[in-house]
């Protein structure tokens, strides 16, 4: 393999961990705050679908981007309502979440397009462009750097760049403001909380809030920046990797990025190459596909640290009277 | 303490939940400018206004049964197992299994053999989540998504690689032989005189998912192990206390589950298909779930749910084919049953428990 292979490998292994990595910080919002989330899969479905047919309708990416978040937060509210306010199970919920959104999707597809429950093909301003950074044409000569540079830092979408700066501002959030500290304790302790005066409806709809942002964010970059228009589950169960990658980084900022990347380039190598040869095995694609889930499969078994999810995690919180 | 009558718990409030689920999904059908009234016609007319729509209703109903029933007794044990799509994938691996390899002289035999290597293969699929959650309190839920991700790719790998036959670019195995074609519900139905289509995929698979419920209903409230399982599932620290191991709850109520998610296969692998295809379960596995949350978990209770399903499943695919709304309305019709039966269950109750409060303070 040579060095402009790896290159392109890693390239696109950034491309591909940025939607996983959008998706498992909105989950490490929501979790963090005691709400389990297996509906980021259907969240990110439906803004990918929102997001899509909003740009293609008015031919603006940006109000594409606004509409996916905003098809994304109306699914965080229904599992508020559920969860929070009628403190019913953050589980079931989420499966109903998933479901809706891959019917709703479809259905509303077809029904505006008339396509086979597909959007138009995106063209021009209503997709996120390559977005080269400074210096990315001159510096492009130096050897080694130059094209890693070039190809690996610059040139992505946009919303790259977000999911990356996502990182820092979400450990910034969590650890290093009030806010943050109660969301975690809500999270841990969410009587405790209540205690000190806070509430902890308002906090943890302020999670799940942030989640169905993220979400919708990941879910627009699918439709409108990795690929040009919406098609029928295009998520293809990467709600469900971040969800790994959110228990293999045991719920931590920093550790979900270095995760991301890693089930990122796991994708990149399965796309790139069928099998893989090892002297004298042979790795199947499917192995590669499976790894991801395998992995958390072991680390939730204790392998390596135990995982401790948040303490109140999928308990409705029931104010004492 | 209740608060509401048992008939209010039993049906009431489940019907209630799904009048919402009703209306919204008529909501959903206006909404993409169709008519609800037509659109329900059309269903019921195509599922059930012959033996070819009931031959198919009852075809679905059947993996429903087995799906529902496996999330059943997991939620009786307090356990939500989600791998029922994995562990009935893995059953059909069982199936094909059983019937490639084996040269069964009658399908009867057969039949009774593809169960155990189906319902062997479902529950190993489920034992690994359920030994990882009382062993190493890995979280079910996780586990169980996630081994239904890993038996895709194992399927995927097994069928590409070693199952499919030689020049066949088909992802799938051979035919089954003759020999283990199970008798359809034509075939039972034709020697005592009812004529029922020939062309429908409902199977002798029916009776055995109809024999399973009552022995689900037998084993859960009429034996000791019923009784702990249900001890476990309302209070697991009282159940410790009476001697009843975690371990073995956790374990045999999830093996159960897996071995009937497991045992779906032999209705849509062997009695339909007659061959093991990538993707043969279809989502039966989810199903399941909305199947048992409106059965409340009780065998009759998931009879019903599934015929109400397969009847939602047959009806949706005959909108597809006579109308432009698309099949995924099942998938939407799906979600909004598990949203008002399951997650929103208080949003229906609380407003009911008011009421009859309120009732009987006047009487008294």
């Amino acid at each position: 393999m040579d060095f402009l292979t790896l290159i392109q490998i890693l390239d696109s292994s950034v491309r591909l961990a940025t939607p996983l990595l959008l998706a498992c910080l909105a989950g490490l919002f929501s979790e963090r705050a005691g709400i389990f989330d297996i509906g980021l899969e259907g969240k990110m479905l439906a803004a990918a679908m929102f997001s899509a047919a909003a740009a293609a309708i008015t031919g603006s990416v940006w109000l594409g981007l606004l509409a996916g978040i905003a098809a994304s937060l109306v699914l965080s509210g229904i599992h508020g309502l559920a969860s929070i306010t009628f403190r019913g199970n953050q589980l079931i919920s989420g499966v109903a979440i998933n479901f809706l959104a891959a019917g709703i999707t479809v259905l509303v597809a077809q029904s505006w397009f008339k396509q086979g429950g597909r959007t138009p093909q995106l063209q021009g301003d209503a997709r996120f462009e390559g977005y080269d950074l400074p210096f990315a044409e001159s510096l492009g000569s130096i050897p080694v750097f130059g094209p890693a540079y070039s190809e690996l830092v610059s040139g992505h979408s946009i919303l790259v760049y977000v999911a990356f700066l996502a990182v820092p501002a979400s450990w910034f959030v969590l650890y290093r403001t009030r806010f943050g500290l109660r969301l975690r304790a809500v999270g841990e302790n969410p009587a405790a909380v209540d205690t000190a005066g806070v509430s902890v409806v308002g906090l943890r709809y302020a999670a799940i809030a942030i989640c169905g942002v993220l979400c919708g964010i990941a879910g627009a970059y699918l439709a409108t920046a990795l690929q040009a228009g919406f098609v029928k589950d295009m998520t293809a169960g990467r709600g469900f990797i971040a969800l790994a990658a959110l228990i293999f980084a045991k719920w931590r900022p920093w550790s979900a990025l270095w995760t991301c990347l890693l089930f990122g380039f796991l994708q990149a190598v399965a796309l790139r190459y069928q099998n893989i040869d090892i002297g004298p095995i042979t790795l199947p694609v499917q192995l590669m596909d499976a790894l991801p889930y395998i992995l958390v499969v072991v680390i939730l078994a204790g392998v390596g640290g135990k995982a401790i999810p948040p303490r109140a995690g999928g308990e409705p919180y029931v104010k004492e009277r | 303490m209740d608060v509401m009558p048992k008939w209010a718990e039993v049906v009431l409030v489940p019907l209630i939940s799904l009048l919402l689920a009703a209306i919204l999904s008529a909501l959903v059908i206006l909404a993409i400018g169709e008519d609800p009234v037509a659109a329900v016609k059309l269903m019921v007319d195509g599922a059930l206004g012959s033996t070819y729509g009931w031959g198919y209703t009852l075809y679905y109903a059947t993996n429903f049964m087995f799906t529902g029933l496996a999330v059943s007794i997991a939620f009786h044990a307090r356990l939500f197992n989600i791998g029922g799509e994995g562990q009935a994938m893995l059953g059909g691996l069982g199936v094909a299994l059983a019937c490639l390899y084996i040269p069964w002289p009658h399908w009867s035999l057969a039949l009774l053999g593809a169960m155990v290597l189906a319902g062997a293969f479902g529950a190993i699929w489920a034992a690994i989540p359920a030994y990882l959650q009382a062993k190493r309190g890995s979280h079910i839920v996780i586990t169980t998504i996630m081994f239904n991700f890993i038996a895709a790719a194992l399927l995927n790998y097994v069928l590409v690689n070693l199952l499919r036959p030689k020049g066949s670019m088909d992802p799938a195995t051979a035919r089954f032989p003759e020999a283990v074609n199970l008798p359809t519900l034509h075939d039972i139905l034709a020697p005592i005189g009812i004529s029922f289509s020939k062309a429908a995929p409902a199977n002798v698979s029916l009776i055995v998912a109809v024999l399973a419920c009552f022995l689900l209903w037998v084993l859960i409230w009429r034996t000791q192990l019923g009784y702990e399982i249900r001890a476990y599932g309302h209070s697991d620290s009282a159940a410790k206390y009476a001697g009843i191991s975690p371990l073995k709850i956790t374990m045999i109520a999830m093996i159960i589950s897996g071995g009937l998610a497991g045992m779906m296969a032999i209705n849509n692998v062997m009695g339909e298909a007659e061959r093991l295809v990538l993707n043969s379960t279809e989502g039966a596995g989810f199903i399941g779930i909305a199947v048992a949350l409106m059965g409340r978990s009780h065998p009759l209770g998931v009879f019903i749910a599934a015929i109400l399903f397969g009847f939602l499943y047959q009806g949706g695919a005959e909108l597809a084919l006579w109308t432009t709304i698309p099949r995924e309305l099942i998938v939407v019709i799906q979600a909004l049953v598990i949203l008002f039966t399951g997650a929103l269950d208080n949003m229906v109750r609380m407003p009911l428990e008011r009421l009859f409060i309120a009732l009987n303070g006047k009487k008294a």
